[in-house]
């Protein structure tokens, strides 16, 4: 099993996603640079959180045309798992690999707290180890959270299945809560929680360990 | 400073306007005009003015500095480089220092904090070191002044704005208000780095013919004089300072931690050295006079993201993101590889030379030829007036009793409601505290703890700094500022290691401020000597005053502390009901300059508490080793509100109630800030009295957790969640959300 981290300009959860992996996976995962034209064979991409670009035009724009996530998409579409975290979410919605947008907190506001996240749907690689409607604590750090999209699109990923985690405590006012959606196909993922700071005891929560298990697990 | 040269021609009136402008005083002028033996440029006369200025020299403030406690087995580099380092075992070393912004932040509170926070991360990543926290210490004026509410959100958002986008948490800090501040608030920013201990990077230039690099941004207009300007006071033409601030890019820093310690891995580098305040000339000196050197600078060579700029523009731009390296010979493309990779500019702007003069050619003019030691070494030194600040008298704490209808609990209500005691968690809040992963405690403790990466130790740290204490007696005061920071590290579990200082006071020309710097030095100096507990860097920010009202003096200290076992750090949060609290150290009831006589009664007066150092040095080391047996499972310091505020926050911090059981109304016991003391909680509460009389620590049983609230025997009773309303809704409140 072949798992990379890439790195933008101003990435930042970089080395704390690729540290989850690696408890997950037992070895390291790649660290690829965002210019990089090829990647190698990978069963799993990681796009970690952070200021890609310094968030400069809008977070996660000038990301979606780098030259690394072209290939990012194309590989996408044949199948090949994405987990975008806080940035990465925003980088994949940019590049349309997921629906809706990120926009500015409500509160105008950055916020850095642990809110109370709902699995709403356990039925997908990436969350097979927790419960339907299981309760986690997971911290959130983001300025720019507010999930948004068109009512029909919300509609439509609501009724397919597509929302991943909703907020019990929302933070940032997102559309009906959600904090992380799946693209149709289900291989692709985006949340603005950071499950790989709720990875071991010294981060007060350890309720992030079962994505990385999940999908870990699910591509063995 | 030597006496000026008989028989100089006198100055003219055109002369006398520019030195002006430069804040140079005439016996400085004179004294560089014999050093160069000619008029200088106006290039060379804004680099002399620069290194001359408070804020680069310390002139005033230096020979007090130098009486300052700054050595320790664990001390690897002191004060005078980029940053104190100390040994933290291992091969590793923690990098820190605390730095101000004051001036920029009240003009232009969001670049002004957000290029503070820039610029002390670079000061730790310049000597080598990864930067693995922020803290700061910020103090505005009174809540109802109308600058107040702007300069928190702005100076909030620029904190957050430039750590949370460079991935360096923010972990701790403090906030105070007082009127004082109205016109000048405070902005100082710490951070703490790791590096190997074999590979430390220094500013000390070597080799001539070594080629000086420039890499980072491009420079620009921006903060030109901003060291000139942080050494002068504020009147009502503040405003017209704007252009004087600098703009941050928390991007372009985040690149350029990455490259500089990409390069760093290599063996490239001779000396680094960041462009900080007075930008290029700075740096340039600085590292010339370290390695008693020359240094020719080619300005055309500078990047500049403006056009026709002068070679006086470019020496004293304090554009931020910059750095300039010395480079061993021939390796030119190996870091200009990394940098380009960075998409960072790079480009070779001189070379060494053994002149022992700064040579700056722009244009195909000579536009600085000034030999580069006078500038440091022969910079002025003042031997200011002093004088000390009067002694207030001691309060009873009988003559402040509770008002009448008043409980303990009614006034801690209040207390905590207050804004010097209210949560910070808005603020707090608009900082990510866990990038990096490390964070094992962050803001609301009494010190955050975060982990040395791939291992099992942490690193402790905290800013303190009690102003009014300093303002009543500044050696009383500056020694409770360390002894607090002790008190802090101890209080988490770890064992103090070295201290950095922040010292915010005002115009050092009057007496009765240079008095109260003197005071503060003094106390500081005993505080560390008592407490082996040496300062490793610093720095001075004067004339912190708005049309000639001065601050309360300011001598914040950052303490940096060692944990060996991660999982020992203790908290504050009480964990179960029935457990034990006791606190640790002598209550005398000292009233005089408490939280509780200037919120309760409006009054600020009498003298502080003292501060019995022999005390502070041993319940802290008591206190150390009972969370290392895991004795305690709860601890926290009393410090501002006195002692029911520290049992209060202990509860909501722990969501759990107690019953206190001292039968004590008198607002001294509940509400005094006498020091070296620790409210504690055990499951033992015998094996605990035990332990503290065989190590002559004096304690109190209070009572024990319990519940959902607070009460006191024979004086009530308050629910925990409406302590946490009136302790948490203020700020927001304020804040409008």
């Amino acid at each position: 099993m072949q798992v990379a981290v890439i790195v933008f300009p101003g990435s930042n959860c970089d080395r704390d996603a690729a540290v989850a992996l690696e408890r997950a996976l037992g070895k390291k995962p790649l660290m690829l640079w965002h210019a990089d034209t090829e990647l190698p064979k990978l069963d799993l991409v990681v796009l970690p959180g952070g200021f890609s670009y310094g968030d400069y035009l809008r977070t996660g724009a000038m990301a979606a045309h780098s030259p690394i996530m072209r290939e990012v998409v194309a590989r996408a579409a044949k199948g090949m798992k994405v987990l975008g975290i806080c940035n990465g979410f925003q980088v994949l919605c940019e590049s349309q690999l997921l629906p809706g947008i990120l926009l500015r907190n409500r509160s105008l506001k950055f916020v850095c707290r642990s809110v109370t996240l709902r699995v709403e749907n356990n039925n997908n690689d990436f969350t097979r180890q927790y419960q339907q409607g299981q309760e986690l604590s997971l911290p959130v750090a983001h300025g720019d959270g507010c999930y948004f999209a068109e009512p029909d699109t919300l509609k439509q990923i609501e009724d397919r299945g597509q929302v991943a985690f909703r907020y019990i405590d929302n933070p940032n006012g997102a559309s009906r809560d959600i904090a992380g959606i799946f693209n149709e196909k289900g291989n692709v993922l985006g949340m603005m929680p950071h499950p790989e700071r709720a990875a071991e005891t010294l981060h007060g929560s350890t309720d992030g360990v079962a994505l990385f298990a999940s999908v870990v697990k699910a591509l063995a | 400073m030597t006496q000026p040269a008989p028989k100089m021609p006198e100055i003219s009136a055109d002369v006398l306007r520019r030195i002006a402008e430069h804040n140079m005083t005439r016996d400085e002028y004179r004294v560089l005009l014999r050093l160069m033996g000619r008029e200088p440029t106006q290039a060379e006369l804004g680099v002399a003015a620069a290194m001359w200025s408070e804020h680069c020299s310390y002139k005033s403030t230096r020979r007090w500095l130098k009486t300052l406690p700054t050595k320790g087995p664990q001390v690897l580099i002191g004060p005078g480089e980029n940053a104190g380092v100390v040994d933290i075992g291992d091969g590793q070393a923690a990098v820190f220092k605390i730095e101000s912004h004051n001036h920029p932040s009240y003009i232009e509170p969001y670049q002004g904090a957000a290029t503070g926070v820039g610029g002390i991360l670079r000061d730790v990543f310049t000597m080598g070191a990864r930067p693995i926290a922020n803290l700061n210490a910020l103090r505005f004026g009174d809540p109802s002044h109308p600058k107040t509410r702007s300069l928190v959100a702005g100076v909030v958002a620029g904190i957050g704005g430039y750590g949370n986008c460079v991935g360096v948490p923010t972990v701790g800090g403090e906030t105070n208000f007082h009127p004082s501040y109205n016109g000048n608030c405070l902005v100082n920013a710490m951070t703490v780095g790791l590096v190997d201990s074999q590979r430390i990077f220094t500013s000390k230039a070597a080799g001539v013919g070594n080629p000086v690099v420039y890499v980072g941004s491009k420079t620009g207009r921006d903060g030109i004089k901003g060291a000139t300007m942080a050494s002068g006071e504020f009147d009502a033409n503040t405003e017209s300072k704007r252009p004087t601030v600098q703009v941050g890019d928390p991007f372009t820093e985040k690149l350029l931690i990455e490259a500089c310690l990409e390069l760093m891995a290599t063996d490239v580098i001779v000396a680094v050295q960041d462009m900080g305040a007075a930008g290029l000339t700075s740096s340039a000196v600085e590292m010339a006079s370290k390695g008693a050197l020359g240094i020719n600078l080619d300005l055309d060579k500078v990047p500049l993201r403006e056009t026709n700029m002068s070679a006086y523009e470019i020496l004293l731009s304090e554009s931020q993101e910059r750095m300039l390296l010395v480079l061993k010979p021939g390796q030119e493309a190996v870091a200009e590889r990394i940098f380009r990779k960075w998409e960072l500019d790079f480009a070779v702007i001189g070379k060494l030379t053994d002149t022992g003069r700064l040579v700056c050619m722009r244009n195909g003019v000579k536009e600085v030829d000034l030999e580069v030691a006078p500038l440091v070494e022969n910079s002025p030194l003042y031997d200011r007036p002093h004088e000390a600040t009067p002694k207030q008298p001691v309060i009873a704490a009988s003559a402040y009793p509770l008002p009448s209808g008043e409980t303990p609990l009614s006034v801690l209500q209040k207390l905590l409601a207050t804004p010097d005691l209210c949560s910070r968690r808005w603020i707090w809040e608009q900082y990510d505290c866990d990038v990096g992963g490390d964070t094992a405690q962050s803001s609301g403790g009494d010190a955050a703890l975060v982990r040395v990466h791939g291992t099992n130790k942490a690193l402790a740290m905290t800013v303190d700094c009690s102003p009014r204490f300093c303002a009543a007696d500044p050696v009383e005061g500056g020694k409770q500022a360390v002894a607090e920071t002790y008190r802090n590290l101890s209080a988490v579990g770890a064992k103090p290691l070295a201290l950095t200082d922040n010292m915010n006071f005002g115009n050092p020309e009057k007496p009765r401020i240079m008095g109260q710097f003197v005071g503060a030095v003094e106390g500081m100096r005993e505080a560390c000597e008592a407490l082996d507990y040496p300062i490793v860097s610093g720095n001075c920010s004067l004339y912190n005053e708005t049309n000639g009202q001065p601050i309360l003096p300011a001598p914040v200290i950052g303490g940096v502390g060692l944990l060996d076992d991660v999982t020992l750090g203790m908290t504050i949060a009480f964990k179960g009901d029935g457990e034990a609290i006791f606190v640790i150290g002598e209550t005398h009831g000292h009233i005089g300059q408490s939280t509780y006589l200037r919120s309760i009664h409006g009054r600020e007066e009498g003298a502080p508490p003292p501060v019995p150092l022999t005390a502070e040095r041993r319940h802290g080391k008591f206190v150390r080793a009972l969370i290392a047996a895991r004795d305690v499972t709860a601890c926290h310091d009393v410090s501002d509100g006195g002692l029911l505020v520290a049992v209060a926050e202990m509860a909501l911090a722990g969501d759990k109630g107690c019953a206190l059981e001292v039968e004590a109304t008198d607002a001294g016991f509940w509400f005094g800030e006498d020091q070296a003391r620790y409210v504690v909680t055990t499951r033992d509460a015998d094996a605990f009295q035990v332990k503290a009389e065989a190590a002559g620590v004096p304690y109190v049983l209070l009572g024990e957790v319990f519940g959902s609230a607070l009460s006191i025997k024979g004086a009530g009773a308050v629910e925990l969640a409406d302590l946490r309303k009136a302790h948490e809704d203020w700020l927001p409140n304020y804040m409008g959300q």
